[in-house]
């Protein structure tokens, strides 16, 4: 597991890398859960442009991610999202909870 | 000879293979020509499907995963992913999106994303005999 994050005017930005499964997820989770907690933003980003894979653990972090943010009545965005990562958050029905924006914002 | 090639691997359900299950599989199908596409979707259902075996399976400790894939004519990819593990007491309802029995960390969404990312998935289960995983891609045929 692999990310990088940053904090800018109560936006927390979270770059995740990499491919995205079982493997890895909990410890995803359990980093941005605890930045969600430490910074308390407005807003989560959550980059998926270095995603190049990921299976349906990638819907449980995007779902915890969610619910973390929706409990500090804060917003989560999705951005960068390649098409396999895609057509995996399409299958879930994912992308009709979450905004999802093709760039950075 | 019913099928063209095929290959079958076997590993303990340790985490750090779904990683190699899926890149295998997608290296034996490279053969087939297939799109991004195609290999993105095999890809996945692999993962979904070892995972599977690694999460709920062997709840104690490590077992055996068999992964057997076979290339059959017109260009169907046939993959097999059997384990002797816990078995599924109740197959329909651990198809259901959303239904999970793992923690926090799972989505539920495992046989729901093999179901619509392969052209065919049958699973079979007996408690206390492990659970088979039967799906078939059919690939589009390139000039």
């Amino acid at each position: 597991m692999h990310l990088t994050s940053y904090l800018q005017d109560s936006q927390l930005t979270v770059a995740l890398t990499g491919e995205i499964d079982h493997h890895c997820a909990k410890a995803y989770i359990d980093t941005i859960i605890g930045k969600i907690e430490a910074y308390k933003p407005c807003v989560c980003v959550l980059d998926f442009q270095d995603v190049t894979f990921m299976d349906s653990s990638g819907i449980a972090v995007v779902i915890n991610t969610l619910r973390n943010m929706t409990r500090i009545k804060g917003k989560l965005t999705l951005i960068g999202i390649r098409e396999q990562p895609m057509r995996v958050f399409a299958a879930s029905g994912i992308d009709k909870l979450v905004e999802i924006k093709e760039v950075a914002v | 000879m019913k099928f063209e090639n095929y290959m079958q691997l076997e590993f303990p359900s340790k985490s750090s293979n779904e990683a190699f299950a899926r890149s295998a599989v997608a290296c034996f199908a490279s053969q087939m020509d297939p799109t991004l596409e195609e290999l993105g979707d095999i890809r996945t259902a692999v993962s979904e499907a070892v995972t599977n075996c690694i999460v709920h399976a062997y709840p104690n400790g490590y077992g055996v995963i068999t992964l057997r894939c076979r290339i059959l004519k017109d260009n169907i990819l046939d993959i097999v992913v059997k384990d002797k593990g816990v078995g599924i007491p109740d197959l329909e309802q651990a198809r259901r999106p959303m239904f999970t029995t793992g923690g926090e960390d799972r989505s539920g969404m495992g046989f729901t994303i093999m179901e619509s990312f392969m052209t065919t998935f049958s699973a079979t289960s007996r408690v206390g005999k492990g659970t088979t995983v039967h799906m078939r891609r059919k690939l589009q045929k390139r000039k």
